[in-house]
């Protein structure tokens, strides 16, 4: 019998509607695997009890006849950026470490609302601000791949969502959230091998999400198939009065219409992500995907974004902006740690709080962002960054005069060892080089596995579509999934 | 432009963070290159291009003028690092 924690959200939705096993059979198996993956460290914390809980009411209403909700007896991950009433919620960080939100995150409610149960708060970059995981306050998060050569050496999981992906590859849990502001969905995913998309800006409600860049943070689901990614979405999405940037829109039926055949779609393909010194086997990955879609039934023609090159400095200018604005909320007296020095006044408490509160990648990017602000400076930075972001999005909108969707990679390179980048800040940044353009205008874009290179490891596509048309990114990546076929997983060591 | 440690020293207590002189020192560089590196931006021509403000065009709702929200004190209070007499307590201001 297959393991139930092999399953993917559809079959343990259907299954559990079928009869074939108990919401609670699930929950157990999977917090069994979630307590013994401790080397994983994709957990915060564990809450078996909650998980139980949904299950057990799952259990209940099935046994009563009730109606069920879309996610009812599927348990899932939830990342520590989500303020969940009740438990812990720290952002990885120490500056809300003993935090309790007494109050519901929207899109977290909306998934506990549609019968989802929690396992647990999920690992991440402080303030989601990385693309390792190891930034986290509580340690680096591990990817259960590894490479094919003998060796031992520790994979970075990809960031900032690195719990959610580690959880997920490794079977802890079918899926769980994510939330993207420059990559921090699509980049976890290529590097661990999963699927995962970040919707339209405006989608998901950002209400009582930790807020890193308010202009780009986007929550979205991640899970290891593209069917299971419109499930958990479709619950996710919605308007939400309480985020002025909600959109408000009706949620459409994105599992129901979900097809494979793009007869009619174009598919560009943009020439600048394809730079001299592009990875061999990434670039080979592309070319791979790129057949899968014409066997679909797409055309493919070459598109031309040339702004591209210069979407990281705008986005490492706008993020760090908004990042020194948002975060100037911990100040030691609302919520979170308070380190008060012998005599100090209020603003020496200020200064020494944020100093104890906040790690190193987060302080670097307050204070960038707090230059880039300053008087005197905000014109030759900001508001340039402002401007050069309308030409991104320029580029994006004359493209998709000629095409539909496009496809790119989603990473430049496989998941690198835990270490290996963390010295120089812009070696780490040049991470997110294929997935910030999409985030700096706002449009869907979905990450999806190809195939395993030459070490072992996944490498995936990036499936980046029109604003508000999440359907046909699912439909390209359902699409590349058919084709791809990627079944490896990693062989457990933990 | 490229910054020197007085100025990593004034930015830092812009942003409300304590920094020792070493680290102060050890940002430096590290800021520095950044900096140098965001700036490739200069070269690209903006004439006539708006600042982008919203990614997704959306309005501003209005909604009736109306409570919606209150009487939560002890749950505003309830993460407060300290907090007396329902209020929030920090060290004395006005001597």
């Amino acid at each position: 019998m297959t393991e139930l924690t092999d399953l993917t959200v559809a079959e343990i939705r259907d299954g559990f509607r079928a009869g074939d096993f108990s919401a609670r059979e699930v929950a157990e198996g999977f917090n069994a695997n979630v307590a013994a993956a401790k080397a994983l460290n994709a957990f915060i914390v564990e809450t078996p009890e909650k998980a139980l809980e949904a299950a057990d009411a799952a259990d209940r209403a099935k046994a009563a006849g009730e109606a069920l909700g879309a996610l009812a007896g599927v348990p899932i991950g939830m990342k520590d950026l989500f303020c969940t009433q009740g438990v812990q919620t720290t952002a990885a960080s120490h500056m809300l470490e003993g935090f309790v939100p007494t109050y519901e995150s929207t899109v977290s409610g909306k998934l506990w609302a549609a019968g989802a149960g929690m396992l647990g708060k999920l690992n991440l970059d402080q303030f989601a601000m990385g693309s390792s995981n190891e930034t986290s306050y509580y340690g680096n998060v591990i990817s259960p791949w590894r490479r094919n050569d003998g060796g031992n050496a520790a994979l970075a999981p990809g960031g900032s969502s690195g719990g959610s992906s580690s959880a997920i590859s490794a079977r802890l849990c079918p899926a769980a959230t994510g939330t993207d502001t420059g990559g921090s969905i699509r980049q976890p995913a290529a590097f661990t091998g999963i699927s995962g998309i970040k919707p339209t800006y405006g989608r998901c409600s950002r209400w009582g999400i930790v807020a890193f860049a308010s202009s780009l943070d986007q929550a979205g689901p991640m899970a290891r198939t593209v069917r299971d990614n419109a499930i958990l979405l479709e619950v996710m999405s919605g308007f939400d009065p309480k985020d002025s940037t909600s959109l408000d829109l009706p949620v459409p039926q994105w599992e129901a219409n979900l097809s494979s055949d793009l007869k009619g779609k174009t598919v560009g393909i943009p020439k600048e992500y394809r730079p001299d010194g592009l990875n061999a086997e990434i670039s080979a990955m592309w070319d791979r995907g790129i057949e899968w879609l014409k066997d679909a039934g797409a055309n493919v023609v070459e598109v031309s974004l040339p702004h591209t090159k210069y979407a990281l400095p705008t986005y490492y200018i706008i993020a760090p902006a908004e990042a020194s604005s948002n975060l100037a909320r911990y100040d030691g007296v609302r919520y979170g740690q308070r380190d008060l020095p012998d005599g100090a006044g209020l603003q020496d408490m200020y200064a020494a709080t944020r100093a104890a509160g906040f790690g190193p990648e987060v302080k670097r990017r307050i204070m960038i962002g707090t230059y880039v602000l300053s008087a005197g400076f905000y014109d030759a930075y900001y508001t340039q960054a402002q401007k050069v972001r309308a030409l991104i999005a320029r580029d994006f909108e004359l493209a998709f005069e000629k095409c539909d969707l496009l496809l790119t990679p989603t990473a430049p390179s496989a998941s690198f060892a835990l270490g290996e980048k963390q010295a120089d800040p812009l070696a780490m940044y040049l991470n997110d080089v294929f997935t910030v353009p999409a985030s700096l205008a706002g449009l869907p874009a979905m990450a999806v596995p190809g195939g395993l290179d030459a070490a072992g490891l996944p490498i995936g596509l990036q499936i980046i579509g029109k604003a508000l048309d999440e359907q046909t990114v699912l439909n390209a990546s359902l699409a590349i999934e058919e084709r791809a076929g990627f079944s490896a997983r990693p062989d457990k060591w933990w | 432009m490229s910054i020197d440690l007085q100025t990593v020293k004034k930015i830092a207590s812009l942003s409300r963070i304590s920094v020792t002189d070493a680290e102060a020192e050890a940002m430096v560089p590290e800021l520095n290159n950044i900096l140098g590196w965001v700036e490739q931006l200069g070269e690209v021509d903006v004439t006539g291009v708006q600042p982008m403000t919203a990614v997704i065009p959306n309005h501003q709702r209005l909604r009736d003028d109306v409570v919606t929200d209150g009487n939560v004190r002890d749950k505003v209070l309830a993460n407060a690092p300290q907090a007396e007499h329902g209020f929030f307590a920090v060290p004395k201001v006005i001597e």
